[in-house]
């Protein structure tokens, strides 16, 4: 009988193995479903994004033989001359049968307005051209862009489309004639906002991104770390520090756009901060910013071991000597990691941006902290709202670079706590 | 015990008239400090460190209860006792790591030769370069090998110039025995070596700063056999020079590298005495039975 129990204990353990490994097979397909619907919809996300925005990186441009006409282009006063009539008289000149004046300004309108600043560059540059005609390559008006990308399709009534039947004649008159070509839309990265769908680009945006994340950065960080560190070093813990980290919890949790009124009442009412300025965005993406990082940090801080504090005190740091020298180091990889993860979320930050001006059309690139900027968020959101077809593709564009903005810094998260963690 | 029922008696009848109450709740006390009275030889002749009812308290819990002891110059004293009986707690005095415990309160005295440590002036960072400590796991700075050892004699100024440190790194090497093994590699991370090498460079990280006192908890019970017996000849070695508190939960470690042995149970010095006639003849029934291997 005694030396049977072994035997049925293995038995009765096999019996239930069985049982155990279905669990374990169903958790294990339960949790890679999850994974799999999840990294479905985003490809979803990503193919739809990419799908409207991919074509936003190319842009229609006409060849014009553009006159340049001394009697128009005065040397000496280059920079006022009627640039616009030059483009609209070699336009023109291409549809020599167009006599109706009316249709005669449609024709001109194939052309993007900023044709004109396209030649006033160029003339600029080289006053010698004057008096020749060049071939330049000039943007096209979105409509002829949105027709020639297929985003204003033929076979639908007239009436019904932004583009006529004439026009649709013409431009394919100009594609027959090779004067119609798909460019590499450089203005998208080089310019600021504009009404007009083709001259609109994401530099400023951009540039106001940079510098309202370099406030944020700067100010966020140190204070963050600083604050963790005495809260998770030198406080003592009785009720005022608990207090404190509550409330510090519930700060991370409060509604973005609740510290845009903040920013707005103390910033700009009582500060008398320039509106619209990355610098206000900055303070104000810190304020949302700071009790992430304090977050992250102390439970960076919290992972160092003992063992290491121990080890310093013991051979007679002091406490500053124990945090700077080993707890900090330490901690650091983790608390940049949290950093850039709050920073990734400032920069994806709308909603208190609205409420301290950053929403405001602004069409020169900003050059410094005080300068009236807009962010790549707010600049998606302005553009969803135009009514131009152009400006959806433009809304995609902007997505898919906020997007690739967001993952290098999401991956640069990754990288540093790969490489840093745990190296005791 | 007689004699501590007579003196009660005595005692009682002096002040039963006065305050019967008081004298009950006196005699509780009297018979209770009696009662937990160490055994055998707490004091020595030339001590090194003096420490006079020592309590210490985890917020309510009395963790450690009256302990009075001295530890000699030059001499291994090792501290034993079933887990959780005080050892670690006492040890951390001896160099104020107490400190940093939240809620951790010590009364009595203790004396490094003759400054009172838990003096309200003392210092604790200088304190702690006399009183070093080694740890139960090895806990090396993931730094160099170079810089684990160099570390302490930088932290407290202790030289002058590049090539002072390099022979202070070199010298606490050698006396920690570890020198033949990393001479060739001590810009490699100090917790890359093995779990012996680790604890001997955590010594080494310990002398460079020349204290008077090393204190080493438990500093075997992570090791292997092997480790185990380098360490003890170590400490073997390093008593000519330095004063060391050991805890140890291995009877035959303590037997090996201690002269002195106290015996905590429960918060209490139960019993000091000379390494020999503690395992050879112990006077207390509790640290007979400890010894024996009754509990632990
Ligand atoms: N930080 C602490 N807070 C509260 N109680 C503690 C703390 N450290 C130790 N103790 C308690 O004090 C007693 C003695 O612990 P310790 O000195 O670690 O024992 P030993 O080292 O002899 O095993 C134990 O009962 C333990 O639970
Ligand atoms: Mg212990």
């Amino acid at each position: 009988m005694s030396e049977a129990r072994p035997m049925s204990t293995m038995a009765r353990v096999n019996v239930g193995l069985a049982a155990r490994y279905r669990k374990e097979r169903r958790f294990k397909f339960f949790g890679l479903a999850a994974i799999v619907a999840s990294l479905m919809f985003l490809a979803l996300l990503l193919a739809s994004i990419t799908a409207k925005g991919y074509t936003a990186f190319r842009q229609t441009e006409i060849l014009l033989d553009i006159h340049l006409d001394p009697a128009v282009l005065d040397v000496n006063n280059l920079a006022t001359a009627n640039y616009a009539a030059l483009v609209r008289d070699s336009v023109q000149t291409l549809f020599p049968r167009v006599e109706n004046r009316q249709d005669k300004r449609i024709v001109a309108k194939l052309a993007s307005t900023g044709a004109a600043y396209q030649v006033q560059d160029m003339v600029m540059n080289k006053p010698e051209l004057i008096g020749s005609v060049k071939s330049v390559w000039v943007l096209a008006d979105d409509e002829v862009d949105m027709f020639i990308k297929g985003h204003i399709p033929r076979n639908v009534p007239e009436s019904e489309r932004r583009i006529s039947d004439q026009q649709a004649a013409w431009i394919d008159q100009l594609t027959a004639a090779g004067r119609l070509q798909l460019a590499f839309n450089t203005t998208f990265f080089q310019a600021g906002d504009s009404r007009e769908p083709e001259l609109a680009g994401i530099r400023g945006a951009a540039m106001g991104s940079f510098f309202t994340l370099v406030v944020t950065l700067v100010l966020s960080f140190p204070i963050g770390v600083a604050a963790a560190v005495y809260l998770e070093e030198f406080a003592p813990k009785n009720r005022w520090t608990d207090l404190i980290e509550v409330n510090i919890n519930n700060l991370a949790a409060i509604p973005s756009i609740v510290f845009g009124l903040l920013g707005l009442a103390v910033f700009l009412n009582f500060m008398n901060l320039p509106r619209s300025a990355s610098l206000v965005g900055g303070l104000v993406l810190t304020l949302m910013t700071l009790p992430t990082i304090i977050i992250a940090s102390r439970a960076s801080l919290k992972s160092v071991p003992p063992s290491i504090r121990e080890a310093a005190l013991g051979v007679g740091a002091s406490q500053v000597q124990t945090i700077v020298h080993h707890v900090l180091p330490l901690a650091m990889p983790g608390m940049m990691t949290g950093a850039i993860i709050g920073m990734a979320r400032a920069l994806g930050e709308t909603a208190p941006l609205l409420m301290i001006g950053m929403v405001a059309f602004i069409v020169d690139v900003p050059h410094g902290f005080s300068d009236p900027a807009t962010v790549l968020p707010v600049q998606i959101y302005l553009w969803a709202d135009s009514p131009e077809r152009a400006f959806v593709e433009r809304t995609s564009a902007a997505i898919m670079v906020l997007l690739l903005l967001l993952l290098a810094m999401n991956a640069a998260a990754v990288f540093l706590r790969n490489k840093f963690e745990r190296r005791w | 015990m007689a004699a501590v029922l007579d003196t009660v008696v005595d005692m009682r009848d002096v002040v039963m008239e006065k305050n019967e109450a008081d004298a009950v709740a006196a005699k509780a006390r009297k018979v209770d400090r009696d009662e937990r009275r160490t055994v055998g030889l707490p004091f020595v002749e030339e001590p090194r460190m003096i420490c006079r009812e020592v309590n210490v308290y985890y917020g309510d819990k009395h963790a450690i209860r009256n302990v009075s002891i001295d530890v000699g110059k030059n001499e291994v004293l090792a501290m034993i006792g079933p887990s959780g009986c005080g050892k670690s707690t006492f040890l951390r005095c001896l160099n104020r790591m107490n400190d940093t415990v939240a809620g951790c309160r010590v009364t009595g005295e203790i004396f490094l030769d003759d400054l009172n440590i838990y003096d309200r002036k003392v210092d604790v960072v200088p304190l702690r370069a006399q009183v070093g400590m080694v740890f139960q796991k090895p806990n090396p700075f993931p730094k160099s090998i170079f810089d684990n050892v160099a570390y302490g004699p930088k932290i407290h100024g202790l030289v002058n110039s590049k090539s002072e440190l390099q022979d202070i790194v070199e010298s606490s090497l050698k006396k920690a025995g570890l020198w033949n093994e990393v001479s060739d590699r001590l810009d490699q991370p100090g917790t890359g070596l093995s779990g012996g090498q680790q604890q001997r460079l955590c010594i080494a990280r310990a002398i460079a700063v020349r204290p008077e006192v090393i204190l080493m908890d438990e500093p075997c019970s992570a090791l292997d056999p092997i480790a185990t017996a380098t360490v003890e000849d170590l400490i073997t070695e390093l008593k000519e020079q330095y004063t060391i508190v050991i805890v140890t939960h291995n009877m035959q470690q303590a037997a090996r590298v201690s002269q002195r042995t106290a015996y905590f149970h429960l918060g209490d010095l139960v019993e000091v005495g000379s390494t020999d006639r503690i395992f050879t003849n112990p006077r207390h029934q509790l640290t007979e039975d400890y010894i024996t291997g009754r509990f632990g």
